[in-house]
């Protein structure tokens, strides 16, 4: 489980994210939503510690991840994964060379085993045969599908998604959500998922965050959300008409 | 002013950063040794052909310039050799590398860094400056020194090839001109400065590469300024280090 304290980010004069508290739910998938230049990525910038926080903390299963040093902060990483938006796999390595990279940096296992292992992580998340490719030999899905293998070859606890499906057509969407579910379900991770895509919304989240103007505007689940009369979100959620029309759907069978 | 403090600053914490002890050694060495080959093995045809023809160049120059009857004939051979070792090889060589290595070592780390290679490295606990820079200045540092030496023997040879086309100089009084006052020191002095240039143009770039804010603009940006940042330190250190060493 991860709590974050009244965080604050402020960059120059703009202030980014104003006393922001969440309590993300270990097994479940946490989704922040919010509008483009919300504060989202830097919420969740601020939750790995890529960017410093000017206020508040942040704790991981009752540890203080904000008054960690250098050293504590490396090894609590090694329980994180994360899937960035544009896979961030490297691009001098084999597909399986990146998924076993971590392993390789610190493991003691022997290069069959790490091979083992990172061939099983890419059959878990249905890429059996692109091993030897190269990142720029495989499609968007297959390198969002190679950086999940990535983020949960050293079995994390937690899982941080910064938009997955950016730039990814409905259908490889829905298998990129699906698989985020089932490995949170699997190894009980507590999952982070940036996103203003609705249809994972609905499909894969436990619990919804939504940040506006830097806050955190209102939280609940699927249902509540439907139910909601909060303006911004109902602006933000139902802007598609598809969406209207979804919720008036459940509305009048409810 | 306090821009340049600024950057000052943050080099120098880059290059504490840098200078730690690898996470894995074994690592570190695959990675030293790639590094050794990108810097070194593939810029030796480059620095080949340039200096064969430098050579050349500054024999015939040197014939040209010393028609002078009290000027002794075997002189254009102490020319082309001192001229070589004392400022061609070390210094126009690494000024030359910069355009080649130092740009590339900052498009790569740039490219890294906007397509969030390095945040990734970071997340996964790995220390992403001491992963990715320090074997890059580790291998300019080792490697660098020898294709300065490759540089000095093939514009001397290139100058040897051109009294063979050319009838103002012969042969044997350039042979003699090479060896004639031959000062060992020349070498040491050369060598400490291709160590001080390979530092300074694989760190700068580094740095420039490592900083990389934005987009694929800012990746030719950032490729820009490792060459003209690195360059005119080069310079600047080459005054420093030629007064340094030869007073």
């Amino acid at each position: 489980m991860i709590e974050i304290g009244n965080i604050s980010k402020v960059f120059g004069d703009r202030k980014i994210l104003s006393d922001v508290s969440m309590y993300l739910e270990t097994g479940k998938v946490n989704m922040v939503i919010g509008q483009s230049g919300a504060g989202k990525s830097v919420l969740l910038k601020c939750l790995v510690g890529l960017l410093e926080t000017d206020a508040g903390e942040v704790w991981y299963d009752g540890r203080n991840f904000t008054e960690m040093n250098y050293e504590q902060k490396k090894a609590l990483r090694r329980e994180v994964g994360m899937l960035f938006q544009g896979g961030a796999l490297f691009d001098s390595m084999t597909v399986e060379e990146n998924v076993a990279f971590p392993l390789e940096m610190f493991t003691k296992m022997s290069k069959e085993e790490r091979t083992e292992r990172a061939n099983f992580c890419l059959k878990r998340v249905n890429l059996p045969a692109s091993n030897k490719l190269y990142p720029d030999e495989i499609s968007g899905g297959m390198k969002k599908r190679v950086a999940i293998a990535r983020a949960i070859a050293m079995n994390p606890k937690y899982l941080f998604c910064d938009e997955p499906n950016s730039g990814l057509d409905p259908q490889t969407s829905i298998v990129i959500d699906n698989l985020i579910r089932e490995i949170t379900l699997e190894y009980n991770m507590t999952t982070v998922v940036i996103s203003h895509d609705m249809n994972s919304v609905m499909e894969i989240s436990d619990n919804i965050f939504f940040v506006f103007n830097g806050q955190k505007w209102w939280e609940g689940n699927r249902n509540d959300l439907l139910k909601t009369d909060n303006k911004e979100l109902c602006d933000f959620v139902f802007a598609s008409t598809f969406m209207k029309e979804f919720k008036s759907s459940s509305q009048s069978k409810r | 002013m306090v821009d340049i403090l600024t950057h000052l600053g943050a080099y120098f914490l880059m290059l504490r950063k840098a200078f730690t002890r690898p996470e894995k050694m074994k690592i570190f060495f695959k990675r030293l040794s790639a590094e050794m080959e990108l810097i070194g093995v593939d810029s030796v045809a480059l620095v080949s052909i340039l200096s064969l023809f430098m050579g050349a160049v500054i024999l015939i120059q040197s014939a040209y310039n010393f028609e002078n009857p009290l000027i002794p004939s075997y002189a254009e051979g102490v020319a082309t050799r001192d001229s070589m070792l004392l400022e061609f090889s070390p210094t126009i060589i690494s000024l030359i590398l910069v355009g080649k290595v130092g740009s590339s070592i900052a498009s790569e780390l740039g490219t890294m860094r906007v397509t969030e290679q390095i945040d990734a490295l970071q997340i996964m606990g790995v220390n992403p400056v001491n992963h990715l820079i320090l074997p890059k200045i580790l291998a300019g540092v080792f490697i660098i020194p020898f294709l300065i030496l490759l540089s000095m023997f093939l514009g001397i040879l290139g100058g040897f090839l051109a009294t063979l086309v050319t009838e103002s100089v012969s042969t044997h009084k350039y042979i003699y001109g090479i060896q004639y006052g031959f000062e060992p020191y020349y070498i040491v002095y050369a060598l400490t400065k291709a160590c001080v240039f390979a530092f300074i143009l694989t760190s700068i770039s580094s740095y420039q590469g490592f900083t990389t804010k934005g987009g694929a603009l800012e990746v030719g940006k950032s490729s820009t300024k490792a060459v003209v940042f690195s360059t005119i330190v080069i310079i600047l250190f080459n005054l420093i280090l030629t007064k340094l060493l030869l007073n």
